[in-house]
């Protein structure tokens, strides 16, 4: 429990540095940090294989990117204005909201039940008979990203 | 006295004595960890030690010329130098380096390389961390070690070590690809991704003689190759090493590094070497399996590690004798022709399974590998003329 | 095991960061940012609510959706910093303030 608590508070600590800091890829780090702590949650909560997708996909493709992307945009000079806070009440209204409904919900009277580990073969099975359709319009939409980003960075021929 | 499981029952051994000496359930499991990370890192602590003295022999006999010989019989004791010369040099950080980035870029990358080395079987029970996703485990550990790289390059505030990050970077997202891809057939045919049941699954024989190894079959031996060479890309091995060739940019993004840090970069390198190799033993060299029914009684982590040193000898003489290759090379390389070859890999493992895994199977998947390989190799053919080979003896 | 209001509030918090993220940052790339860090929080979401479910099941419904979510997540990033790269191309900018040319 001390150590959920633990990594509670890193990936918490994480995203605010995600959100708050000047230096973009300071900013970048702290995400990739976050991103990890999710994952740490993930394989807390039984779902190992979930975790490792999250760590191969978000921490190894899509924080490269993140990357790569600030180091071809780079500027060197930060403007340094002050915080906007209409945008941080519209954010404390909507956590005062979304807190109000958890507390009020008497979810917690539910017994947790005792799950049997969901062995990886078992997702692969569900994939292929009942949710197949799914995973092919999931192919078809990486498919058309892939072109789209590819022709949103292809350099015209002068 | 049981020699293949005598690492096993000395562990149980010790923690039996400690359940019986009034330990907790809780501590039992910490130190059973503790126990395996341990045994981990001592092997291949010594195993980076000797293959960084075995290289330069090696590289130094294909060169005609001795290597290290002064230090310890046949200069064996040479990383104990090496060792003490990377202690006491002095840490040097650039003073307008990112110097938290800058710290931790070595520290991501070699605690990536060592998770990858937790999940390979290295003999009967001998897993250190045998869950059900293991293949995809050591594919998500690889996967900060690109943004450890990147870190490398970015905190030294330095133009050419950001270049040589953004090369190698390139390089290993681009071969990331074919290596996954070269893994899945393995995983399709044996409808698991733990390195356990890939390793039983090729366990049996035919006539006592041939291994059911999947190396042996036309899709496993084209796949094996292709996961040997991302491998050495994902490794920056020569010929894939021009982000940290040192005849070009120095050291690309261990440039700003000295002392002990570099021998971290040095020693994650080398342990993402040992990973790449002993996933390739375990998916398609049988794993800790012998290769002939009458060799059973050697103890299956011999086996493990002879075929590593196998695998390993090869990394050591292709870097002895290939030139390197041009960053644009690399990327063709990789885009035209290990992705199609790697799809193609995948249609024949399957024409394999459905046409009953016999000799049919095999010819038929032979057909279609082959069929798809003479076009691919038109499509990279240069039509450059190799030059006449000339040998030159040192007098 | 913790209650399951633990693993909400902490994806609430989280959320609620990316929100703060995306609603107060000028620069295009800390507002993608922002909307990773919300889709990890509703991904969260979904696996406490499939792990906590009151009878016991053997229906990954609630990982079957999580492995859709990240997916999409990982295509939409990438478009979404093809265009801030296409358009710092064009315009040599990247704060979101100073893309006004079709104001009214």
């Amino acid at each position: 429990m001390t150590l959920l608590v633990i990594i509670a508070i890193v990936t918490l600590a994480s995203a605010l540095a995600a959100a708050t800091l000047g230096n973009l890829m300071h900013a970048a780090l702290n995400l990739v940090l976050s991103f990890l702590g999710v994952a740490a949650f993930y394989f807390f909560l039984d779902a190992e294989f979930v975790g490792l997708v999250q760590v191969l996909i978000y921490v190894g493709a899509v924080a490269v990117l993140i990357v790569f992307t600030i180091l071809l945009t780079r500027r060197d000079e930060e403007k340094k204005n002050g915080l906007p806070w209409g945008g941080v009440l519209v954010a404390f209204v909507v956590f005062g909201g979304l807190i109000w409904a958890i507390v009020k919900t008497p979810i917690n009277s539910i017994p947790t039940p005792h799950l049997a580990t969901l062995p990886v073969h078992r997702i692969g099975q569900i994939l292929m008979t009942d949710y197949v359709w799914p995973l092919q319009a999931v192919g078809v939409l990486l498919t058309a990203a892939l072109v789209g980003a590819l022709i949103l960075v292809m350099e015209e021929k002068p | 006295m049981d020699l293949d499981q005598i690492f096993v029952i000395a562990k149980q051994q010790v923690l039996a004595w400690l359940t019986g000496a009034g330990a907790s359930v809780g501590v039992v499991q910490v130190i059973s960890s503790l126990i395996n990370i341990a045994a981990v890192l001592a092997v291949f602590l010594t195993l980076f030690a000797l293959i960084s003295v075995i290289e330069r022999k090696v590289l130094a006999r294909i060169q005609n010329r001795y290597g290290p010989n002064r230090v310890g019989p046949f200069g064996l004791l040479q990383p104990v130098a090496d060792g003490i010369k990377m202690l006491i040099k002095e840490d040097i950080v650039p003073r307008r380096a990112d110097a938290i980035v800058h710290f931790i870029a070595p520290v991501v990358m070699c605690a990536a390389a060592t998770l990858t080395l937790c999940v390979i079987p290295y003999g009967r029970n001998m897993t250190p961390v045998a869950i059900d996703g293991g293949v995809l485990l050591f594919f998500a550990a690889g996967a900060p070690a690109e943004l450890a790289v990147f870190m490398a390059g970015w905190g030294s505030n330095n133009k050419y070590s950001m270049l040589g990050a953004m090369r190698a970077i390139a390089q290993m997202v681009s071969y990331e690809l074919p290596l996954l891809l070269a893994a899945l057939p393995v995983v399709m045919i044996t409808g698991s991704l733990s390195p356990d049941e890939i390793v039983a699954a090729q366990g049996h024989y035919s006539f006592g003689t041939v291994p059911h190894w999947f190396a042996v079959t036309p899709w496993g031996a084209v796949a094996f190759l292709l996961f040997f060479i991302a491998g050495l890309v994902e490794s920056n091995r020569t010929p894939f090493d021009l982000p940290e060739g040192e005849s070009e940019i120095v050291a690309g993004h261990m440039m700003e590094y000295s002392g002990f840090k570099y021998a971290l970069f040095f020693m994650a390198e080398y342990f993402g070497m040992f990973a790449v190799s002993g996933l390739g033993v375990t998916l398609f060299l049988g794993g800790w399996t012998s290769p002939v029914s009458w060799l059973e009684w050697i103890p299956s982590y011999i086996w493990f590690f002879l075929k590593l040193s196998v695998l390993l000898l090869l990394f050591l003489w292709i870097r002895g004798t290939l030139p390197r290759l041009r960053m644009d090379q690399v990327m063709s390389f990789a885009w035209k022709f290990m992705l199609p070859m790697a799809f193609v890999c995948i249609v024949a493992a399957a024409v394999w399974h459905y046409a009953g895994r016999g000799l049919i199977g095999w010819v038929w998947s032979l057909a279609i590998v082959v069929v798809a390989y003479l076009p691919l190799t038109k499509l990279l053919w240069t039509g450059k003329q190799f030059a006449v080979r000339q040998y030159r003896f040192a007098e | 095991m913790p209650v399951v209001s633990f693993f909400l509030i902490i994806s609430a918090t989280l959320f609620c960061i990316g929100l703060m993220a995306t609603l107060t940052r000028r620069h295009a790339i800390f507002i993608l940012i922002g909307i990773e860090l919300m889709l990890a929080a509703a991904n969260l979401n979904f696996i406490v609510f499939w792990r906590y479910d009151s009878q016991p099941h053997d229906h990954p419904a609630g990982i079957l959706i999580t492995l859709f979510a990240i997916a999409i997540a990982a295509a939409e990033t990438a478009v979404g910093l093809a265009l801030v790269i296409a358009v710092y191309r064009h315009y040599r900018t990247t704060q979101v303030n100073s893309l006004d040319q079709l104001k009214g």
